[in-house]
């Protein structure tokens, strides 16, 4: 088994939005990033994965089992953090690790409590007791109580301050590091994958924009600046977005295109440059 | 070994890694059968991706510098400074090289021009 995830031709349609055709593959032993601006489909894409949404075509396996007709197996091995906890405000830890726990036969109570001890997490306290952060490493803790596989986090960082985010990142890069779990990542906060992240899937406006290795994903792509009249109808036509400004301009180029723009400044785009940029649906913001 | 990683400098991660993987072995602070990191702990230390990692090792190893046997790790291979000399040997006889035909077309003479060379010397040796 060496792809833990497989999204084949995924797709949905609800009234006013459509996730299309959405393909990838996450390898056992690797993080991918799953981004997009808002609204672009990748909430849905996590719950199609997780079949809380049906799907209206396509495939989908966790360590390949088919998330619908073998969904048991499938979730034995999935681990899963959402923004926001599932478990009820006024249980306590023991409660919860009684309540999950039950759900999995391999469950072990002495990593439950070693996993709690790391983290800092009181067993005696409420879950309501708990800050975001602490209740994100909660949900941690139950996953790796029964050594899921994989790990699925939809915006995890979102509202988490920067010394639990890196601390989230850091648990993570030690999940992976024995080569057998892989992760599965979805924010719109990435500066936290412009490091950690192995791989990246973009999907926008319900499609998927690229999936492959983030280096080569950032290899694809430059930032040039230069001033407006440098900027010729020729040259605005092939690049992906421009921002203009009083004095001068920036726009997002492929990098296999570079020698056209060779008279202006070239730098490396950031992760964020190529969402921003790719997802003005071409239109110059001002 | 020191590898420090810097967000800042412009050069891809995998490049400063293999550089300093490549200064270090050239300086005898990494010796001929040492193990790089493992791959894997390395990426966690420094926060990167272990694909940026995999990169740097199996372009070093592809440059001749070390040798990955599977399940034991990347050693570090003896001709790994020599190959590095040699590269840089090379480099140094190709700049020379355009360093004198620049000088034949400003019309600068022998002595000229290695008095040239003698006062960089000194510059760089000041700093």
């Amino acid at each position: 088994m060496n792809d833990y995830l497989e999204v084949k031709n995924l797709s949905k349609s609800f009234e006013g939005f459509r996730l299309h055709d959405i393909t990838f593959t996450l390898p056992k032993g690797y993080i991918m990033g799953l981004i997009g601006p808002n609204g672009s489909g990748k909430t849905t894409t996590i719950k199609l994965i997780l079949n809380m949404l049906k799907r209206t075509s396509g495939e989908v396996k966790i360590l390949g089992f088919d998330n619908i007709a073998n969904e048991q197996e499938a979730k034995r091995n999935l681990g899963v953090v959402f923004d926001s906890n599932y478990f009820s405000d006024e249980w306590k830890i023991s409660q919860v690790e009684k309540s999950v726990s039950a759900f999995y036969e391999n469950w072990n109570t002495q990593k439950f409590s070693e996993t709690l001890k790391k983290f800092h997490i009181q067993p005696s306290k409420k879950v309501k007791e708990l800050s975001k952060g602490m209740q994100m490493k909660l949900m941690l803790a139950c996953a790796f109580s029964y050594d899921a596989k994989l790990l699925i986090l939809d915006e995890p960082t979102s509202g988490l301050d920067p010394v639990s985010r890196d601390e989230l990142l850091h648990i993570l890069s030690e999940y992976i590091e024995d080569g057998e779990h892989s992760v599965l990542f979805s924010t719109h906060l990435t500066r936290d994958l412009e490091r950690a992240a192995d791989y990246i899937t973009y999907i926008r406006y319900g499609e998927l924009f690229f999936s492959g290795g983030k280096d080569e994903f950032l290899d694809l792509f430059r930032i040039v600046k230069g001033g407006r009249e440098e900027l010729t109808a020729d040259l605005s036509k092939k690049m992906l977005g421009i921002r203009n400004f009083s004095t001068g301009f920036e726009a997002l180029v492929k990098t296999e295109d570079l020698k056209q723009y060779a008279h202006l400044n070239a730098e490396p785009a950031t992760i964020d440059d190529i969402v921003v940029f790719t997802s003005k649906r071409g239109e110059p913001y001002e | 070994m020191k590898l420090i990683i810097s967000n800042i400098s412009g050069i891809p991660i995998y490049e400063q890694i293999k550089q300093q993987i490549k200064s270090a072995i050239m300086s005898g602070d990494l010796q001929k059968d040492e193990t790089l990191p493992s791959l894997r702990t390395l990426a966690k230390e420094l926060k990167i991706s272990v694909l940026t990692v995999t990169r740097a090792y199996t372009e070093l190893e592809q440059e001749g510098f070390v040798q990955n046997v599977q399940g034991r790790g990347c050693f570090v291979l003896g001709q790994g400074s020599e190959l590095l000399r040699e590269q840089l040997l090379c480099k140094i006889e190709n700049s020379l090289s355009e360093a004198i035909s620049a000088a034949r077309v400003a019309d600068l003479s022998e002595e000229e021009l290695h008095h040239l060379l003698s006062i960089l010397m000194e510059e760089k040796t000041d700093e």
